[in-house]
Parts: structure tokens; sequence; C-alpha cells
């Protein structure tokens, strides 16, 4: 029998057009499916492109001669600027579409900023009621040779986050970036926007050449376990790391780089005792995976029972501390046998220390299926890792707020 | 089964794609060097709309006879590629570049003439 389809239901594709809505309209089905408008989904890791906001940025760079010198640098696209940039081609060439069409999509940015809009798109097309906004060039700024740059800029972002983002948008939150390379200023950023409306903790990104335990830090780190406010190592990579450098192509430095420098500052954050010295301090673990930690605890507790005299800080294992940290998911690895993520989960205390993120929209964000469709959890398990967790990680409130498209 | 309406064929360009309903379903229609081809349009990673994305042929490295890499180079095999996160397939059957064993399902295309029908 012959259907005459409806004109609606024959779509011609498009590619020089976006919704966020539309392009993960299978996203919204199947949270509909779930049920996913029944509990909390909070993401911890979700990303915009502040560097689409520079021109108001710059704005709020304190000193008027760095200000100037950031609004100059802009004009001169294409050549050299006052921030760099990093090596990379993460959207594989221009197979990941949504990089390069979402500038095509329609906002009204009469009201609220732009990025607010366009993030509770996505939010509520994935069935997430609060999200974790980070930055993306940014991530990479803990390498820029100027320690005065990373501070003016880190400064300037978070006051403009603040400001048009986080004081508009209650389901929109964050963790700030820290001007890791001066000690001084880090502990200031605390000082200065501990209290701002959405702050919910503070960042580290990762790829940076200062160890975590150096005394400097120490304050920041007491502050912040006073402020009972969350640190956390947020990912990425650096190509210009000497070991890093080796690897000739991208898959090779994005699958070692996300892990490699969140394990150097483990090691060096456990094996100094800093969960000794600040047992109440809240750490998270970002955009690494999972199988980093499982690997790690068994290095780190085989080598300390050998070599207790080099950790004398330590009262238990390695392991046991990390078991006491919060993990985001993203990227979760997914090995064919289930069993072995099971073990991994188990290892790293999943039910009550991961956190699910997406990483949206990065190329290889995940969806909420990555933790609700797992054959082992319980329904108990996956609520807790999808949301609870993280609740109580940053205190939320556990009713749902999403508005899943098409969704009762 | 049914057969769904696709397009007229004057309307349906080489090159060209159309995504239709089939009840809850939706399937991916391909119009590539004369033929047609189509697959359910929903990837085997997480269910993304994988018929929606770039087509782009399979990527070689150019191995010398001395096992040299000598450079990389577009091979004659076509590809789409689902836009959410890059799985892709193998455009004459539906295969997932990354493990064969993985396929979208595919479906049957009529040519009625004037008009591409599909099965479904």
């Amino acid at each position: 029998m012959n259907v005459q389809t409806p004109v609606d239901d024959v779509r011609q594709l498009h590619f020089d057009r976006f919704s966020s809505s539309e392009s993960l309209a299978k996203a919204s089905e199947q949270a509909r499916k779930r049920n996913y408008q029944d509990f909390l989904i909070v993401d911890i890791d979700s990303h915009h492109y502040e560097s689409e906001s520079y021109a108001d940025v710059f704005q709020y760079i304190e000193s008027p001669v760095l200000r100037r010198s950031f609004i100059e640098s802009a004009q001169r696209g294409g050549r050299s600027s006052m921030l760099g940039g990093s090596v990379g081609y993460q959207d594989i060439s221009g197979r990941i579409t949504r990089h390069w069409l979402r500038k095509h999509e329609k906002v009204d940015t009469t009201t609220h900023h732009r990025d607010i809009t366009t993030t509770k798109r996505w939010m509520d097309a994935m069935g997430v009621d609060y999200a974790c906004l980070f930055p993306t060039p940014m991530l990479f700024l803990g390498t820029h040779p100027q320690v005065e740059i990373e501070v003016a800029m880190a400064r300037a972002y978070n006051a403009w986050l603040c400001e048009r983002i986080l004081a508009e948008e209650p389901r929109i939150i964050s963790m700030l970036y820290l001007p890791f390379n001066d000690p001084e200023a880090t502990y200031k950023m605390v000082q200065d926007f501990g209290d701002k409306k959405g702050v919910k903790g503070f960042m580290v990104t990762s790829p940076r050449y200062k160890p975590v335990h150096d005394n400097a830090y120490m304050k920041t780190y007491r502050l912040l376990e006073e402020m009972g406010k969350p640190i956390s190592f947020h990912a990425a990579y650096n190509w210009n790391d000497q070991s890093l450098n080796l690897l000739n192509r991208f898959i090779s430095v994005h699958a070692l780089g996300f892990m490699w420098f969140n394990m150097v500052h483990m090691t060096n954050w456990v094996i100094n005792g800093i969960p000794e010295r600040f047992p109440k301090l809240k750490t998270i673990w970002i955009e690494s995976g999972l199988t980093w930690a499982y690997s790690l605890m068994q290095r780190l507790d085989h080598s300390y029972m050998m070599r207790t005299s080099d950790c004398p800080s330590l009262k238990r294992k390695p392991s046991e501390y990390m078991q006491e940290m919060f993990y985001s998911s993203q990227p979760m690895e997914m090995p064919e046998d289930p069993s072995i993520l099971e073990a991994t989960f188990k290892m790293i205390k999943a039910e009550t220390q991961l956190v699910w993120s997406s990483d949206y929209p990065h190329w290889d964000f995940d969806l909420p299926g990555v933790i609700y469709d797992l054959p082992f959890l319980k329904e108990e398990a996956k609520r807790s890792i999808l949301g609870g967790n993280a609740a109580r990680l940053f205190g939320l409130d556990l009713k749902p707020v999403k508005n899943i498209p098409g969704g009762p | 089964m049914q057969e769904f309406f696709v397009a007229k064929k004057a309307d349906f360009g080489e090159g060209d794609r159309r995504i239709v309903r089939t009840g809850a379903s939706e399937v991916g229609v391909f119009h590539h060097k004369g033929a047609y081809y189509a697959y359910a349009n929903n990837c085997v990673h997480s269910g993304g709309p994988a018929c929606e994305g770039v087509m782009i042929p399979k990527v070689l490295d150019v191995i010398g006879e001395d096992r040299s890499y000598q450079g990389q180079v577009f091979s004659d095999e076509m590809h789409f590629v689902c836009p959410w996160h890059g799985y892709e397939y193998d455009l004459k059957t539906g295969e997932c570049a990354g493990d064969r064993r993985l396929k979208l399902k595919k479906y049957q295309v009529v040519d009625r003439g004037d008009a591409i029908y599909v099965i479904a």
C-alpha cells in the first residue's frame, strides 16, 4: 500500500540553519520515554564559548592598560592575540556539525544574553534541571606565558559571568575559574566571588605546571573548606607538553591529555596528604572519564604499602582518600562487557561519588542515558548519579524545574 | 509494511537527502550517484540523528612499499556521519566504520517512475 506521507513528515536537511532544540529532538524523545521529568538531573560540566562574548568580557578587565590591549588585539583577528589559542580539531574536521552551525541559531537577545537562551534550550531538550557552565577557550589559559594575563582574564570573565549570566538565570550555575598560576590572586578570587549568586565552587584548569601541593595554595584550600565550596580540576590537553608532543593525532592527545594532568594533580594531592590537612574540602575531578581513577587507585595503593615513608601524612591507603572525592562521568568509557564498567563504579564508589556531566556542546558529549540505561544500577543509584549527588554537593533543591519539549 | 512517499524524482536531485517519518520512527533516504539508500535515522551509539550529518569519503592512510607513512587520501567509499558524535557509516551498507558488526537498519527504496518511496 502506498502512503502519501504528509509534507510535515518529510524533512529536507539544511546546513545553513540550526536549533539546539531540534538538533536534540531525539534526546528529548529519550527524556520523555525515561520519565526524566520526575526527578532532578544536574549537569556538572557543560560549556559555552566565552570567546563569542569577548567584546563584553574585555570591558570587565580591571587594568585600563590591559583592557586596551585586549580590545585592540581582538580587532586583529587571525593573527596574534593576547590570549592565543590551542592547536586541535575537536569538531573532527567539520563532522560535528553543531560546532559550525550554532552561529545560525536564532535567539531573541533583547531580554537575556544569548548564552542563557541557548543553554536552557539544550538543557530542556536533554532533561537537565541545573547546568554548571564553564568556558571553552579559557580551559587552555593556564599555559599562558604571562601570569598577569591569566589573572586579568579570569577576573574579567568571572565578573561578567556573575553579572550577565548567573545573576539572571537560576538554572545556570558555575564553579569559577581560578588563576592558579598566581596563588595570591587565586585566594583573592575566592574571597571576592565566593558569595556571588550561582557560584557553587571554584575550578582549576588542569593543564598547567604548578604543583597543587605548593604551600602557597594552603590558605585558599582552607578558605574553600571553611566556606563549604568545592574545588574542581577540569581536564584539558596541552599538545605542546613535551610528552604529549610525541602524539601526532588529536584522538591520541585527547585520550591521554585529558587524563594526564588530572593524574599528576591527583597523585600530588593524595601523596602530599592534602585530604588529611583539609578533611572537609570537597574535591571534584572533571572530564577525565572514569578509568584513570580506577587505574591510579591500584597503582598508588600498590606502591604505598612498600613506601609509606615516602608519604608519611597518609593514615590510610591512597584509594581510600580517592573514594571520598567526586568524579564527573563524561566522557564515560563504555566497555562492551558491562561488568568491567561495574567494577569501575564499585572502585570509585559511584553511587555516592559519581556526578553525571554532559560536556555539551563539545564533540564527545554524553546524554543522561549513559547512566540511566546501565543494566547494573538500581533506580535510586541512577537518580543519585544523575542529580542527587550533585544536589548534595552544591546544596540544590531536589525538585525538578526543567521543561522537556513535548513533555507533560 | 507500507510504502511511504519520499519525494518526486524531479525534486530529489543527486546528493539530496530526505528524512521520512514512518510512524514512530524516522528513515533517512539518500540519493547518491544515481542510487537510493535508506537507513534508520537512529545512531547505534546514543540514538542520535545518524542520517542528518555531513557526507564525506572514508579517509585512508597511505603506506608505502617500504611500510613508511606517506600521508592521507580520501577513498571511493562514501560515508555519512552522525552529527552528534561523529559515528561514521558506509553509505552502501549502513555498516559503522568503527565496528562493521554494528549496522543501521536498512530499508528498501522503491522507484515508482516519477516518485521515490521507502518501505517501512
